[in-house]
C-alpha cells in the first residue's frame, strides 16, 4: 500500500487526518493468537504490562527465593568449602512455602480476572477456542512457577562451579533440582488454577488457594512428626503427604534421587508408594486440566 | 453465495426450559442492519451462534460464506464483537488493552500497535488511551470496547447494544460512530438494541424479533413508510338532524350512543381497517392503500358528521413495535372481534 503524502512530512510535526485505512497484511491463526495470550499471562504474573502497585509481591518473591541462595553461595566460597551447604532440591522445599504465596496470589490473577472482569466472552469471540484459552493460561501460571524456582537453582549451580566445586555432583544434583522444579511447578499450579477457575473474586481465589496449600502441608506435617519412624520405624505417616501437593512432590523426589537426611524426611514409602505417589501426581495434574476445560466449556 | 454477510435458516435453539430461537430464518446485507427486540427475545443467542459458540438445536447458519457449525474460528477472525457487558480490567491501559486484543485476532505485534493507534484514534481516544480504563467515564469505556471490536479491520462487527448507559449526547455520538463504521470504514455492521427510536436514524434494515421468532424484516424506509397512518379529526353529531332520529334512547343514526370518534372507528374496523382512538374526536387510520381514504370518507358522511382534519403521519417504529407485539398475542388469544 503506498504512504499517503502526508505522513513523509514528519519534520512538519502536524498531524493529518488520514481517514480509515484497512488492515491488508497477514493473519496468523490461532496458535499465534494462542501463543500471545500464554505470553501475555506470563507477563502479567510477574506484574509487567500491569500496574507498578502489582509488580511488588511477585519482584518480591522472586527476590526472596533468590538472595538466600546468592547467600549460601557467598558463604560457601568464603569458607572455601568443595560442597554447597543447601542441596537443590532440598533448597526448594524449604522455600515452599514463599512459592505458593507466589502461586496463591498470582493464579487468581491470571483466571479469576478475566472472569470478573468478563474479558473471558471477549477472548472467545477470536479465533481461539475454550481449549486454546485453557491451555494458554495453564502453560503461562505453570512457566511462571518453574521461572521461580529454577532461578535460585541457576544461581547455586553457577555459584557451585564458579567456586570450583565438583561438577559431575553438581550437575547431577542440579538436574535432580530441575526435575523437583518442574514437578512442584506443575502439581501445586494445576491445583491451584481450579481453585481460580471457580471463583471471579480474587480475594477468594488467594485464601482458598493458600489455605489449601498451608492447611494440607500442615496435616501432612504434623502426621510425619507425630509418628517419628525414629522411635516407632514405621513409615505409615508418609501416606499423609497425598493429601498436600507440595508434600507429594517432595516425598516424590526424595524416593527418587535418595535425598533428603534426618527424621522428618519425607519420602514415598517404598517401591508401591513411589508408584502411587507418581500415579496421584500425575491424577491430580491431568484432573485439574481436565476440569479447567469443563469450567470454560460454560463460559 | 449470495452477497448477504449472515443468513440464517430455520435457526432453532432450545434450551431445556426456553426455545430461544424458534425457526428464524433470515438474510442480511452490507449495511447498518439493527437487529431489534426485547430483552429476552433472542439477540444474544443468535450473536452466540453466529460466532460459532454456541451450537444450534436444529437449522443452518452463514456469516460471510462460512457456516458458523463448522468454520467459527475463521468466522471470528473476520468479525469484530462488542459485548454488551463491561468487560475491560481496570489496571490496563485502553492502548494496552486493544493491542492485546488485536494480536488475539491474529495482527503480528508491528501492526497490532499500528492499528490500535489508528482505531483508538477514529473512534476519539487521545491522551486518555494511555491511563488505566479504571478510571474512564461509560462513554471513554464503550469507545474502547467499539476499537477492540475494529481494530482487526473486521468485515463484518456485531455490537450488543452499543448505546448502552449512555447519555443522550455519547448516545447521538456513538450512533454517529457506528454510521461511520459503514459509510467511512466500509465495515458492515450488526447492531442490536431494545431501543428503537435510536435505530431509525442509524440503520439501513430492521431485524425484528420477538420470542426467538422473526417478526419482520426490511428496509428502515419502508418500515416507516407502510407504517404510515392517517390521522382524522371529526365534528360533533349535528344537533338537530330531524326529531324523528333522536328516539327516546337518545340514539343517533348508526352510532349506538357513542360519541363521534369511537362511531367512525366502529364504521372503519367493520370495513376490515385497522383503527385507534385517540380522545373523543380523533383517530389514527394505518394507511393500507388509496382504498383507505374512500373509506374514511364514507364512514365519516355515512354517519353524517364533519371531516375537519385527515392528514398522514409517520408512524415511529418503536410504536410499530408495540402494535405488532399487541397483534401477536391477540392472535396468541381468542381473536376479538375489535381492539379494544
Amino acid at each position: 500500500m503506498p504512504l499517503p503524502p502526508e505522513t513523509r512530512s514528519a519534520d512538519t510535526g502536524v498531524i493529518h487526518d488520514i481517514g480509515y485505512r484497512g488492515y491488508t497484511g497477514p493473519r496468523l491463526g490461532r496458535s499465534y493468537a494462542t501463543r500471545a495470550l500464554f505470553t501475555q499471562s506470563l507477563r502479567a504474573a510477574y506484574g509487567l504490562g500491569r500496574s507498578g502497585k502489582s509488580k511488588v509481591l511477585p519482584m518480591l518473591v522472586l527476590g526472596v527465593v533468590t538472595v538466600p541462595a546468592a547467600i549460601f553461595v557467598a558463604l560457601a566460597i568464603v569458607m572455601k568449602r568443595d560442597e554447597l551447604p543447601v542441596e537443590y532440591a532440598g533448597y526448594l522445599s524449604v522455600l515452599s512455602l514463599v512459592v505458593s504465596v507466589f502461586l496463591a496470589s498470582q493464579a487468581p490473577v491470571l483466571l479469576s480476572r478475566d472472569l470478573r472482569y468478563q474479558t473471558v466472552p471477549l477472548y472467545f469471540s477470536r479465533p481461539i477456542t475454550r481449549t486454546d484459552y485453557v491451555r494458554a493460561k495453564f502453560g503461562a501460571m505453570v512457566c511462571a512457577q518453574l521461572l521461580l524456582m529454577a532461578a535460585p537453582l541457576l544461581v547455586l549451580y553457577i555459584g557451585a562451579l564458579l567456586g570450583g566445586m565438583d561438577f559431575g555432583h553438581n550437575t547431577g544434583h542440579f538436574l535432580y533440582g530441575l526435575v523437583a522444579a518442574v514437578l512442584y511447578a506443575l502439581v501445586p499450579t494445576s491445583v491451584a488454577l481450579v481453585i481460580a477457575a471457580a471463583t471471579p473474586r480474587r480475594g477468594f481465589g488467594v485464601a482458598a488457594i493458600m489455605g489449601y496449600l498451608a492447611v494440607s502441608a500442615a496435616l501432612g506435617a504434623a502426621a510425619v512428626g507425630i509418628s517419628n519412624p525414629g522411635t516407632t520405624g514405621s513409615d505409615t505417616a508418609q501416606w499423609m503427604s497425598l493429601i498436600s501437593p507440595t508434600d507429594l512432590v517432595e516425598s516424590l523426589v526424595n524416593e527418587l534421587f535418595g535425598l533428603g537426611e534426618g527424621i522428618d524426611r519425607r519420602h514415598a514409602p517404598g517401591g508401591l508408594g513411589l508408584a502411587v505417589f507418581a500415579l496421584v501426581a500425575v491424577a491430580m495434574v491431568a484432573g485439574s486440566y481436565r476440569l479447567l476445560l469443563r469450567r470454560y466449556r460454560r463460559v | 453465495m449470495s452477497t448477504a454477510v449472515i443468513t440464517t435458516d430455520g435457526l432453532t435453539k432450545r434450551f431445556p426450559r426456553v426455545t430461544a430461537l424458534d425457526q428464524l430464518t433470515v438474510e442480511v446485507r452490507p449495511g447498518v442492519v439493527g437487529l431489534v427486540g426485547a430483552n429476552g427475545a433472542g439477540k444474544s443467542t443468535l450473536i452466540k451462534i453466529l460466532l460459532g459458540l454456541a451450537p444450534a438445536t436444529s437449522g443452518r447458519g452463514e456469516v460471510l460464506g462460512l457456516d458458523v457449525a463448522t468454520r467459527g474460528s475463521e468466522i471470528r477472525a473476520q468479525v469484530g464483537y462488542m459485548p454488551e457487558h463491561d468487560c475491560l480490567p481496570p489496571d490496563v491501559s485502553a492502548t494496552e488493552f486493544v493491542v492485546h486484543m488485536a494480536r488475539m485476532a491474529g495482527l503480528p505485534a508491528t501492526a497490532a500497535r499500528e492499528r490500535t493507534a489508528d482505531t483508538l484514534r477514529h473512534v476519539g481516544l487521545y491522551e486518555e488511551r494511555y491511563r488505566p480504563m479504571g478510571g474512564y467515564s461509560t462513554g471513554m469505556k464503550q469507545r474502547v470496547k467499539l476499537a477492540q471490536a475494529l481494530v482487526h479491520d473486521p468485515k463484518l462487527v456485531l455490537l450488543d447494544e452499543p448505546t448502552n448507559g449512555l447519555d443522550p449526547a455519547g448516545r447521538d455520538e456513538m450512533l454517529g460512530l457506528i454510521r461511520r463504521v459503514h459509510t467511512d470504514f466500509g465495515i458492515s455492521v450488526l447492531v442490536t438494541t431494545h431501543l428503537l427510536g435510536e435505530l431509525e436514524r442509524t440503520c439501513d434494515h430492521l431485524v425484528v424479533i420477538d420470542g426467538g421468532k422473526l417478526l419482520r424484516s426490511s428496509s428502515t424506509a419502508s418500515f416507516t413508510e407502510a407504517t404510515a397512518v392517517l390521522a382524522v379529526e371529526v365534528g360533533d353529531f349535528p344537533e338537530a338532524h330531524g326529531p324523528e332520529d333522536r328516539s327516546p334512547e337518545g340514539r343517533s343514526p348508526e352510532g349506538h350512543g357513542l360519541e363521534p370518534g369511537p362511531a367512525v372507528r366502529e364504521r372503519l374496523a367493520a370495513a376490515g381497517l385497522s383503527v385507534q382512538s385517540e380522545g373523543s374526536h380523533q383517530l389514527l387510520v394505518r394507511l393500507a392503500d388509496e382504498s383507505t381514504y374512500d373509506a374514511i370518507r364514507d364512514a365519516v358522511a355515512g354517519l353524517g358528521l364533519g371531516l375537519v382534519r385527515l392528514e398522514q403521519r409517520r408512524h415511529r417504529v418503536a410504536e410499530l413495535f408495540t402494535d405488532s407485539q399487541d397483534t401477536e398475542q391477540s392472535r396468541g388469544g381468542t381473536n376479538s372481534a375489535a381492539a379494544s
